[in-house]
Order: structure tokens, then sequence, then C-alpha cells
């Protein structure tokens, strides 16, 4: 099999070439058959590598310890579910991962666009296969993914145990699926740029695929943060760590472009930056890829493996896509590039567009200054030095405000030019409802410590009524024009009008996040505290009653799989009982005997399982750190037993015993004799609202991105028609 | 067996590759008719999408009457250049 996965991967390198060189030759000469062959080429690859995908999925799936990859991120004792995912937290099964969507969504982009862009299809699926033969050779040359061994392990290492929660399974897929698909915009757009034909066919054609790629990152964005949040025990959801930023940055420009491309579809306007911020896109979606992989920054994320040789690869496709783009957009400025119409008025929908464009570029520059800060430091001052998050606060807060307003007020503007009195028409009403808000929040809250948290307050208030009162007005204008009921006119306004209404319930997404956001980190109260069973700690109110420790021996298989060392901690406010929350620690084995029979069971990775109340006002929160340096000396008196009885000849299977005796021995006294353990505690106001927050924009992009078949509705296209067509009889009349 | 499987993998790869080069399929013909022909239909459906946007924007007050008629007026008579010129790129009827 592993010969097959091979084979299949040498194929995969050999058609990419092959199928690049044809449509570039097809796409020169205008020979249909080699445009043709070239786009199956791209059908053969996609179907190989899933048959490679496949392969290595059942070798983890039957925990085959021949395949190195397996050995090294599996174990027999690691549910079947965290098998599949297994494959994907190592280097090798992820770059398969990322070929696979790849070759999969661009074979799905070729069929549906089908015979339209003629021209442009041969380049855009030369550059689709150029990433193809870049990350075949990748898995061929250096990650090797179906590389074995002759005498298989008894037991594989297992998956980090920091990856076994569910959001892990999808997180990476989501992630990956977004920048693949932005590949997808990005080959259309370097192939618009060759044969100079960058009208808005190309973000028509493509537009299914920016928004599924925008789509499918925001989900793999949200799924990260919630496992910041439930799983590595910090306590936060977002900690500006390299690794979350490089997922952000992409979809800071995607979002942009996905505004900006509007303008473009309706105007003629703003080509040189859609070009360029799509092509900054793609590119970005690369480097993402890279610092996931590459180790090259600090993460809490990193699970890079030691030796990473895929470093100069990345650099130098990187490389060539900056300059191939900028190349690109500099040579067709002139002329192909070249826009159709001006900006009629500052007070105009585009102008808005533009506006927010500027603001997103702004917040992802000052997200990729503070991520690479440290390379930048190091090349000029020969110190790695990072920047942490309140750095980023200082730059981001003031931005994320200015955004927010303006994705208040881009939607109640007209397109070319509106007046003054025309906007405030619009706009009274969301004023009132940010100032009866800002008043409230003043009057009846903590919110006059945090003037930046009050104003995200209003600005996310004003957006959100914006967006009502659009659904309302849309609602009753089609009332109007079709005599239908309210519930029928509201439910014909968002189908009809998908993108426009779904990019309007993700603003309230956004502005719902925002809130959650604001709300959590500027009332947070959150405490280090060291506790004794009975011992208690008040935070924010709420008192944390450590009532008795907890521990427990995980099985899975009939294998040792965790040692659980927890808590049940007591919350009351006041008098009142609130709930009872249960943290541990869990601690996974080390296959290394050489360390100690014992101490190897507490040597390996552990993961803090936190216990939270969530709620729509507040969150509790609580991680436990369990010490157990108070064990140390009978872990290291255990250890020193057991090689005794090893070298003694004890059979295997009474050593087993014993160790599972002395396992349990250890287990009971820490019940028994309870050593204090450190927690971090948080009470953290409304981050329900930002996994809210999150569902609605999720909610609102899939009714954006869902298929409408492209123009207006039949009848809405034929009065438009008949309208125009009048005009070609006669002349314009109003 | 696996060198079987490995060979029958390549070979039904290059059969499925190579078909349109062994069936001989003949160079595009008007390809640039067919490009501006697709460029000016995409340019109509977005002027029309403008037209139908212009009127909503009427109807939910960011538009004045007058100013949506000016507009309008102005969107139909770009619409009427885009049909004037597919009507150019389009064979009469009865050749």
């Amino acid at each position: 099999m592993a010969t097959i996965g091979q084979a299949c991967l040498l194929i995969a390198l050999g058609l990419c070439v092959y199928g690049a060189g044809a449509s570039i030759h097809g796409g020169r000469t205008g020979q249909e058959a080699w445009i043709v062959s070239g786009r199956r080429a791209l059908f053969a690859v996609a179907g190989v590598v899933v048959v490679a995908f496949i392969l290595l999925e059942s070798a983890f799936l039957r925990s085959d310890f021949h395949y190195t990859v397996v050995a090294t991120h599996s174990s027999t004792t690691t549910p079947w579910y965290y098998r599949l995912a297994a494959m994907w937290s190592s280097q090798e099964g992820s770059l398969l991962l990322w070929l696979t969507l790849l070759s999969v969504w661009s074979s799905v982009a070729l069929l549906v666009i089908g015979r339209r862009m003629r021209d442009v299809v041969p380049y855009a699926t030369a550059v689709l296969l150029g990433f193809g033969a870049f990350f075949s050779a990748l898995l061929i040359f250096t990650a090797q993914p179906f590389t074995r061994v002759a005498v298989a392990a008894s037991e594989g290492i297992g998956l980090n145990p920091l990856l076994r929660h569910p959001s892990m399974m999808i997180h990476p897929v989501m992630l990956y699926s977004g920048y693949t698909l932005f590949t997808v915009p990005f080959a259309f757009a370097i192939g618009a740029l060759i044969v100079r034909r960058v009208d808005s066919e190309w973000i028509r054609a493509t537009r299914f695929y920016t928004l599924g790629a925008w789509l499918a990152l925001s989900i793999g964005v949200l799924l990260g943060a919630r496992w910041s949040y439930a799983e590595l025990g910090w306590g936060g959801y977002w900690a500006w760590d390299p690794v979350e930023n490089a997922s952000l940055l992409p979809w800071l420009t995607g979002t942009a472009f996905l505004h900006s491309a509007m303008v473009q579809e309706k105007r003629g306007m703003l080509k040189v930056w859609n070009a360029s911020l799509v092509l900054a896109t793609g590119v970005l979606c690369i480097i993402g890829t890279f610092l996931v992989r590459s180790g090259i920054l600090d993460s809490i994320h990193a699970f890079v493996q030691e030796g990473n040789t895929i470093a100069w690869a990345f650099t130098s496709l990187i490389c060539v896509l900056i300059g191939t783009s900028v190349y690109l957009v500099v040579s067709r400025r002139g002329d192909a590039l070249k826009s159709e119409a001006s900006l009629d008025s500052a007070l105009s929908r585009e102008a808005m567009f533009l506006a927010n464009n500027v603001v997103l570029v702004a917040i992802a520059f000052v997200v990729f200054w503070g991520t690479f800060f440290p390379l930048i430091s190091e090349a000029v001052t020969g110190t790695k030095s990072a920047v942490g998050p309140p750095w980023f606060d200082r730059y981001i807060v003031p931005l994320a405000l200015l955004l927010v307003l303006l994705t208040g007020i881009g939607p109640v503007i007209s397109w070319r030019r509106s007046t003054l009195a025309r906007l405030w028409l619009q706009l009274r009403g969301p004023v009132v409802v940010a100032a009866v808000v800002t008043v409230l929040a003043l009057a009846l809250t903590q919110a006059a410590d945090n003037l930046k948290a009050v104003a995200l307050f209003a600005a996310a208030a004003f957006s959100i009524s914006i967006a009502v009162q659009e659904l309302w007005r849309g609602t009753r204008a089609r009332q109007a024009m079709t005599g239908s009921g309210p519930g029928r006119a509201f439910v014909t306004l968002i189908a009809r009008n998908r993108r426009r209404y779904g990019g309007y319930l993700v603003h309230i997404g956004i502005a719902v996040m925002f809130v959650g956001v604001a709300a959590s980190t500027a009332f947070q109260h959150s405490q280090d505290v060291r506790l004794r069973p009975g011992q208690s700690a008040t935070v924010g109110g709420y008192t944390f009653l450590y009532a008795k420790p907890t521990a427990r021996i995980g099985q899975r298989a009939g294998e040792l799989e965790r040692i659980e060392l927890g808590s049940v901690i007591r919350v009351t406010r006041g008098r009142r009982y609130v709930t009872t929350l249960r943290p541990n620690r869990g601690y996974y084995p080390i296959n290394a005997p050489a360390i100690g029979a014992l101490t190897r069971y507490f040597e390996g990775e552990s993961t803090s399982e936190i216990g939270l109340k969530a709620g729509a006002a507040r969150d509790l929160w609580i991680a436990q750190r369990t010490d157990i340096t108070s064990f140390t000396p009978i872990i290291k008196k255990g250890d020193r037993l057991f090689a005794k009885a090893a070298q003694a000849g004890l059979p295997a299977r009474t050593q087993s015993l014993l160790l599972g005796q002395a396992l349990r021995g250890l287990v009971a006294r820490y019940v028994a004799e309870a050593p204090g353990a450190q927690f971090r505690i948080l009470v953290s106001p409304m981050v329900f609202w930002l996994w809210i927050g999150a569902v609605l924009l999720v909610l609102g992009g899939l009714i954006a991105a869902w298929p409408t078949g492209g123009g207006l509705s039949g009848r809405a296209r034929a009065r438009v028609s008949a309208r125009v067509a009048r005009d070609v009889r006669a002349p314009a009349t109003p | 067996m696996t060198l079987i499987i490995v060979i029958a993998l390549v070979a039904i790869v290059a059969l499925f590759v190579t078909h349109p080069l062994r069936r001989g399929v003949a160079a595009r013909a008007n390809l640039e008719t067919e490009v501006r022909t697709a460029d000016l239909s995409t340019a109509k459906e977005d002027k029309y999408r403008e037209i139908r946007d212009a009127e909503m924007d009427r109807r939910t007050g960011k538009l004045s009457d007058a100013d949506w008629r000016v507009l309008d007026r102005q969107l139909r008579a770009e619409a009427v250049e885009i049909l004037h010129d597919l009507d150019e790129l389009q064979p009469p009827a009865d050749a």
C-alpha cells in the first residue's frame, strides 16, 4: 500500500508538471486539445491524490505502525475519530491534506466554470497545477508520508493530547479549505492579468469560491478560538499568537476583497486594488501554512518537528508569488487595470467600501507587523523580541471601532452619490439607539471605567440597528412591490438578495462578537491562586471553594490512557449556590521506559480540562495546575524498585500488574493527602455573545455563499430588460 | 501485484489525460469575438443589476425620487450602449 501511495504522489507531480505545461501551451497557441488535456491533468491529480489520502488514513485507522508517521502521531489507545484527525497533526499528513483539498477544490472550480472565461482558464489551470507541483514535490522529497520501517513498533507515541478536542478534528480542515479555496480566485486573477482581461467576469466566476474560502476560514479561526478557550488553560480565546494571526491575515484581506469586488462589479473601479488584494490574500494563505508548519516563530500552537527542512522551499515559493504578482499588477496598471469610472462623491457606497478596505488593510498591516516583529527585530538588532497583546490592542481597538462604524454606514448610503440630508434620514434612528446604549452602559454598569469598551458597545449598537433597519425597510419595500405579507416578503427579500442580506447578518454577527470581546476583556476579573482543600478565593463577587481533590485513571482499549488529577470546586455568590466545577489536569504517559517506570506517566504531555459554567451574562472559568512535587520522592523510589524487578527477571505480566497497583496507590494517595493546587479563576462577562456572534457570522456567510445562479431573478430581469428595451427604441425618459 | 496496480494506474491516467490530444480537438475559433461577447454580457448583467438596485435604494429611502430619476436615466443609457455593442458583435439573423 505504501508503494501505491508513493506512486500516486509521483504520478501527481508528473501530472502537475505536464498539465501546467500543456495549459500554458494551449493558452498561447489557442489549441483546445492542449487546454482540455491540461484540465484533465488537474482532475487526474485530484483522483490520485485522493487515493493517496485514503491509503494514509486507512493506515491511521488500522494503527499500522510500519508507517513512521502513524507510529509517531497515533496509538492503539487513540479513539478512532482522533486517529482520523491525527493524520493532519503531522507535517506529512497536513501537507497531504493541503494537496488533497487544493486538487479537489480546483477540480470543482474548473468543472463549474466550464466553458466560461476560455482565454483565462488555461493560465488559471497552470497556476493551480503549479501549487499542486510544489506540494507534491514537498511530499515526495521532504515530508515522505509513506515512509515505512521493517519492524513495526508495538505501540505508537499517540496524538498530542492538546489536539484531543472535537474542534481540532475540523479546525485544520476548515483552515486549509479556506487557504486552498482562496487559491482559485488567486489563480484566476493571475490568468486574467496575463491575458489582460481584468473586467468583473473573473470576479463573478470565482465569487462562490471567494465566499466559500472566507466562510471556511472564518469557521477555522473561530474553532481555533474555541479550542484555545476550552483546552489551552490560559483563559482566553485569542492571544495574538503568530499561528492565530497567520489565519487572520488572509481573512482580513479576503474580507476587504469581498467588499471592493462589489465596487468593480458595479462601477468597473478599483481594478488594481482588487487584483492586489486577491493576490495578497493568496500569498498570505501560503505564508499562513508556512508559519504553522515551519516553526520559525514561537507559538503556543507550534506542533513542529525538529530539523524542519521545508522553510527554504516555502520561502522560495513566497518570493516567486510576490515577484510574479507585483510584476503583473505593475505591467498591467496602465491598460487592462485602468478604471472604467471615477469616484463621483465621497458620500457614496463605493467611497464607504474603499474606506472600509483601507481600515481592514491597516488592521492586516498591524497584525502582519506584530506577527513578524520577532524576525524583523532579530534581523535589525540581532535579538529576537516579540510584541504582546497590549501592543496589538493599542492599534487594533481604534481601527476596529472605525471598522464597525463604517460597516454600519456602508449599507445605508446609495451607490454613486448621496447627500448629507439623505444620509441623516437613514442614520438618525441608529444614532439614537447608539446614544441610548451608551447612556445605559454608563448608568447601569461599570463601563465608565473603560471608555474604549463603551465606544465599542455604542458602535456595535449602531451597526446592528442599521442592519435591522435595512431588513425592515427592505421587507416593507418588497411588500409594496409584490403585495405579499410581511413574512413572505422577508423570506423572498433574503432569498433574492442573498449576498446583500447574508452580508448584513455577518455584520450583525461581527458587531455581537465585538460586544462579547469588549465586555469580556474590559470587565473580566481574574486571579491566580494556590488553594488547599477547604480553602476558597473570591473573584468578581463569586466564591470558589476547593471542596475536595479528585483522581482517576483513564483507560482506553484496556490500556492506561491518562491520569487525571483534579478537584471539585463549589461556587457560591453570597449565600446562594451557583454551580460546581470540576477542573482537572490530565497526564499522558511518554513512550520512554528508560526515564523510569512510574516517572514516564508524569513526564509526558499534560492537558488542562477546564471547569466552565457558561451563561449569557458571564462565564465562570477555572483551570487547575496540579502540584505533584511532593510525590516525586515516592515516584523515584517506585522507579528504582521496578528497575530492580526488571533486572531480577520478573515476568512482564507480573511487572505490569504491580505497576497498575502502584499507579492506583499513587492516585489514592493524592486524594488522601491532597496537596495544594494552583488555580486560574476567571469571571468573564458576556463571552457567550462572542460565540453567538460567531454563529450569526457563519449563518450569514452561508446565506451569502449559497449559489444563486448568478443573475437577477426571472421577473426582475424581465422588468429591467423591458425598460431598457423601450430605451433602445426611443430616447431614455424617466 | 503492487507493480501491476501502479502500472495500471499510470496507464489509466495517461489515457485519460492524453485523450483530447489523440482525438485532435480543433483550435478555438473566433476566441476574440467570444471573449468580447462574454465581457459585454457580463457588463449587461451588471448594469441590469445596478438598475434594479437603484430602484431598491429609492424604495428603501436611500435615494430621493429626483436623484433616482437622474441615476436611472443614466444607467439605462449605459445599458443601451452595451446592447448596441452586443448587437454589433452578433451576426445578422438572416445570415
